[in-house]
Parts: C-alpha cells; sequence; structure tokens
C-alpha cells in the first residue's frame, strides 16, 4: 500500500533540475510523478520512479542529498468532483495532510493522488474503509 | 593510579604552593631576564608586592612576538652553561622560537610526562612506541624522557614509514602508542590496507597531542585500533607535552598547576571570562629555570570543566583545545569562534559539517550567514520540517554564539574547500 518516494533538496538556481532529471534518464529510469516545494532559497524535488534503489544511488553519487519516504497513491475517476470528493473525505475523518499532489495515468481514466499523512496507517485505514482505491506499490512504478 | 602525591593536593596547600612558585618565578626573571626586568620597571610592578595568586593579573603579558624578539637566547634567565637541553618551535608562523631546559628542567618535565603517562594508564609493563619526531620538537624527547623516568620500555622510532611502524608494533608487542592523533588514523588506515587486524595487536593505550582534534576522531581511533585513546597538551615556549593530560575518564584535559598557573581569559578585553565559558589560555611555569614565563599567551582556546573527576585528582580540567584566537571574529561586538559554530552543527547533525560563515556589514551593522551544507540527518521531505530545522539551527546559533545570524542551506559539496581552520570565514566587512 505505500510507495517509496524520493526527495532531493535543491537550491534554487537555475539548472538544477534539469541535471536532476538528466542524471535520472541516463541511468534509464522512469519519472512516474514529480513536485517540487520551494522557498525563495531552496527547494525540495520530490520524485516517484520505476526504479527507487537506483535512483537514489545514481543522486547520491552525483553529490545530491536525497531522503526517502512512504506516499500513498489514491486512484480517483478523472471526472469533475474527484479531488474534492477525497478531499472531503481525509478532512471528515480529521487526517493532516503534509502535501500532496497529483498526476492522470496513461489512459486518462484515472487521476493518481499522491498523499504525505501525519498518520499514514491511519490514512490507509479510513481511506480504504470509505471505499477509495488505494494502489499497490508496484502499480504506480508501472504505472 | 597516580604518579606523586601532588596530584590529590589540598585545593588551599595548591594554592600557597603555587604563590610561593610564582613570587619565586617573577623575582627570577625580574633579575635575570632583560624583557621582565625592562616590562616591569615600565609598568612599574614591585615583584616584592604579589601577596595573592590574583595580583597575577596586574603583570604584563608574554607573547609569541616576545619570545621572537628576543631571540635565540633573550629570554634565557640562566647562563648557557646551565642549560643542558635546546629545543625549537617549527617556525612555521613566522620566526622560530628558541627554549632551553637545566638538568633540573629535564627532570621536571620527565616526571610531569610520567604523571601523564600514568594517568592514561601506561605503567613499567607497557611497552611504548613514541612515533613523535625526535628533533628540535619537543614532542619526540619530551615523552621519550618521561616514558624512561615511569619506567616503561620505550621503543624511540620517531615519526614516519607508516609500515615500519607497523611491523615494529607487531613484533615488538607494543601497547601504547604516542602520536598524533591524525597518524593514529593514518595507521588504522595503513593496517587496514595490509588486511592487519588492529585486534591481534597488544595495543591498549594511545596517548595524542600536537595538534587539534575532535570527540568524533577519538572515537574512531578508539574503535579501529581497539585502544583507549587519550588527550595531552603542551607547547613548547611552555614545556612541551606534559603541561595537562586527560586521566582514563577521557573528560577533559588535567593541568599540572602545581608547575603551570592558568589563566583563561577573554581575548580582546584580557579580562577572566566566567568559569566554564571559552577564552584564551595563558600559562605562567612556576618552576621553570631555564625558560620561564609570566603570563604567556597560547592563543589556545579551551574553557575550565570546574566539576571535581572522579578519578580524585585536584587538578582542576580544560576542555581540549577548541581553537585558536587567531581564528576569533568579533561580530556586532561579541567574539564569536568559528569552532563553536562546529561543535553545534555537529551537534545537530551528528557529522562534521561543512559551512562558510559569511559576515557583510549592510547599514553599519554586521549580518552573518551560515551556509550549511545539507545532509541527510538535516533534509526533509516536508517543507515544514524543513523550515522548522533551519529555525532550530539558527535558534541555537543565536543562543550559544550570542549573536544573531541567518542560517541558508546549500546543497552537498557546493561549498570550497577549504584547507586549515579559520578559512571557512568569508569577512566582507569593508571597515
Amino acid at each position: 500500500m505505500r510507495v517509496e518516494q524520493i526527495a532531493v533538496f535543491l537550491e534554487n538556481r537555475s539548472g538544477r533540475l534539469a541535471e536532476i532529471t538528466s542524471i535520472i534518464a541516463e541511468n534509464n529510469i522512469n519519472i512516474r510523478a514529480l513536485s517540487v516545494a520551494d522557498t525563495a532559497d531552496f527547494g525540495i524535488l520530490r520524485l516517484i520512479v520505476d526504479k527507487v534503489e537506483e535512483a537514489e544511488k545514481a543522486l547520491k553519487e552525483k553529490g545530491f542529498t536525497v531522503g526517502k519516504t512512504t506516499v500513498i497513491a489514491v486512484e480517483v475517476p478523472d471526472r469533475t468532483g474527484g479531488l474534492a470528493e477525497v478531499l472531503d473525505c481525509v478532512q471528515k475523518i480529521g487526517l493532516n495532510v503534509e502535501y500532496m499532489y497529483a498526476f492522470v495515468n496513461k489512459t486518462g481514466e484515472n487521476a493518481v493522488l499522491i498523499f504525505r499523512f501525519d498518520d499514514m496507517t491511519m490514512a490507509i485505514d479510513s481511506l480504504q474503509a470509505n471505499g477509495f482505491t488505494i494502489l499497490e506499490s508496484s502499480q504506480v512504478y508501472n504505472l | 593510579m597516580f604518579w606523586d602525591k601532588n596530584e590529590q593536593m589540598a585545593v588551599d596547600d595548591l594554592a600557597r604552593l603555587q604563590l610561593d612558585r610564582l613570587q619565586r618565578t617573577v623575582g627570577r626573571v625580574a633579575t635575570h631576564v632583560p624583557f621582565y626586568r625592562n616590562k616591569f620597571k615600565e609598568d612599574k610592578i614591585d615583584v616584592e608586592s604579589l601577596a595573592r595568586l590574583d595580583d597575577i593579573r596586574r603583570l604584563p603579558f608574554t607573547t609569541k612576538q616576545d619570545l621572537r624578539n628576543n631571540y635565540p637566547y633573550g629570554m634565557f634567565a640562566v647562563p648557557l652553561r646551565d642549560v643542558v637541553r635546546i629545543h625549537s618551535s617549527s617556525g612555521t608562523t613566522g620566526m622560530a622560537t628558541v627554549v632551553g631546559y637545566t638538568q633540573k628542567d629535564i627532570d621536571t618535565w620527565s616526571n610531569l610526562i610520567a604523571r601523564i603517562l600514568t594517568a592514561a594508564g601506561v605503567s613499567t609493563h607497557d611497552v611504548i612506541q613514541i612515533a613523535f619526531g625526535y628533533g628540535l620538537f619537543t614532542g619526540g624527547f619530551g615523552l621519550h624522557y618521561g616514558a624512561e623516568k615511569l619506567g616503561a620500555s620505550v621503543i624511540p622510532i620517531s615519526s614516519g614509514n607508516t609500515r615500519r611502524q607497523i611491523q615494529i608494533m607487531q613484533d615488538f608487542k607494543t601497547t601504547a602508542l604516542v602520536c598524533t592523533p591524525s597518524y593514529a588514523l593514518k595507521i588504522a588506515d595503513v593496517m587496514m590496507d595490509q588486511g592487519i587486524n588492529p585486534n591481534g595487536l597488544s595495543l591498549k593505550f594511545g596517548l595524542f597531542g600536537a595538534e587539534p582534534w575532535s570527540e568524533k576522531m577519538r572515537e574512531e581511533i578508539s574503535d579501529r585500533l581497539g585502544i583507549l585513546a587519550t588527550d595531552n597538551y603542551g607547547l613548547s615556549e611552555v614545556m612541551g607535552p606534559g603541561v595537562a593530560g586527560e586521566c582514563q575518564h577521557c573528560n577533559g584535559l588535567h593541568v599540572n598547576e602545581d608547575h603551570f598557573l592558568m589563566e583563561i581569559l577573554d581575548p580582546v578585553s584580557l579580562e577572566p571570562v566566567e568559569p566554564g565559558e571559552v577564552g584564551e589560555l595563558v600559562i605562567s611555569t612556576l618552576t621553570k629555570e631555564a625558560f620561564p614565563v609570566v603570563r604567556y599567551r597560547t592563543r589556545d582556546l579551551t574553557r575550565l570543566l570546574p566539576e571535581p573527576c572522579p578519578c580524585g585528582r585536584t587538578f582542576r580540567r580544560i576542555e581540549r583545545i577548541t581553537g585558536r584566537t587567531d581564528d576569533m571574529l568579533i561580530i556586532k561586538g561579541v567574539n564569536v569562534f568559528p569552532t563553536q559554530i562546529e561543535s553545534i552543527l555537529f551537534d545537530i547533525e551528528g557529522t562534521q559539517p561543512h559551512y562558510n560563515l559569511i559576515i557583510e556589514r549592510e547599514s553599519n551593522e554586521d549580518q552573518v550567514t551560515v551556509m550549511i551544507e545539507v545532509v541527510e540527518s538535516i533534509f526533509f521531505d516536508e517543507m515544514k520540517k524543513q523550515r522548522t530545522m533551519v529555525d532550530h539551527i539558527k535558534k541555537r546559533l543565536a543562543a550559544e554564539l550570542g549573536v544573531g545570524v541567518n542560517v541558508k542551506l546549500v546543497e552537498e559539496r557546493s561549498l570550497e574547500r577549504f584547507n586549515g581552520k579559520g578559512a571557512r570565514v568569508i569577512d566582507k566587512r569593508e571597515i
């Protein structure tokens, strides 16, 4: 149920993001989802890739600071209100969202929402209990 | 284990002994050393008026430059015929300084080294390998004579040739190693390359000095060589090694206070710092015959550790040397030592941090920015936690330095790597 995500520390300098994506590409790793959180000085890049270990190793070798965390991927139909339903449920349960980002899968039928909650176990249990589909990690890596 | 009874002297008795010895030293330098005679005269100091130890604060300081100005023999308090040994500092930071010893000085020195060796656990049963250079540098001969005085079996191998050091260590069954801490790590590296397991050696003790090191290095040396690693301190201008050394509790260095009077002073105001605060170590010799110094400014930074040590020695302890006054910065009028920043970051990160300190002056106000390379232990995927970490570092630095700083995180390996201490500071102030 849990998906591994890598996070990379990024200074706000031009070309840094391009550098990371080229390293990933050189190692034949596919990026499934990506988000950047930034401040005036620095940013945190979060990536979901098909080969987590390889990506982590390649980036570390090039001198990047890399962290690994787990997130969950919730699948919702790609239609109006899809996200709202999930967030509504999250709020009712009282879950705390640390961050989230979304992408639409290849077929375009479903959207995938990536969540990091403060209480991941409770999040998985209650989202499932409310009928939401949580993707297996292998499903996410191979999307 | 103690070498002599002075180590457990009652505090009052020690103070009396110190005063008596200080009065004699000051009297002798006033008579025999023109430098002091002139200085005392200039400052209108009546050497007979030293009634309490605190009166030392009326006496002038001695600096490295004073010693240089009197090169080579100007500071000697005895005629050369009474000098049996001459050593010299390396002169890497300027002109060399020359120091001399009478036979009695050598005896005192040997006893103080024997004391430090004993405190570190070494005894007459030990085989001690001295990998300090033998020569004008005080390290080799200083340790050598002291180890002989103690009755240990001395291997005077001197420095260098690491493979041979290891070979001898194995063949001669060395139990105690004397060298610089960085050389101990070098030995460990070469052993690893050669596939030698340090556990197969007879090594038990390592006595390290002559350069600054850290608690992390101690852990690494102890782990890798399987020894009890203790720190010792000295400087040739005062005597050489033997001024202070750690006991087996490894909790700071006991100063041989019956032979050296220490003061810890603010390097700018030259007033004593509060006990436990970092300041410059200033030493007056109490028993030296050939080369006595009064209030010698070591430029080494340390702090007093006022709590009594469980070992029972009454000599007070100082923390390992944490830096040099030469590195000190004055920011918004506050004395800041880069090494303080280092230890705070080490505390937070758990690793040797890479940082630069940038000082700028904007509208007549000093602005300090600490640029820190992010390592995994302080990196988070959540922005909230990341910013909290930055705030936390900022607060700790401000609290301990006594001056507010900006903190900026930068990518790993993005800061320039400097050689040498203090070089991490980029002072852009134009004053």
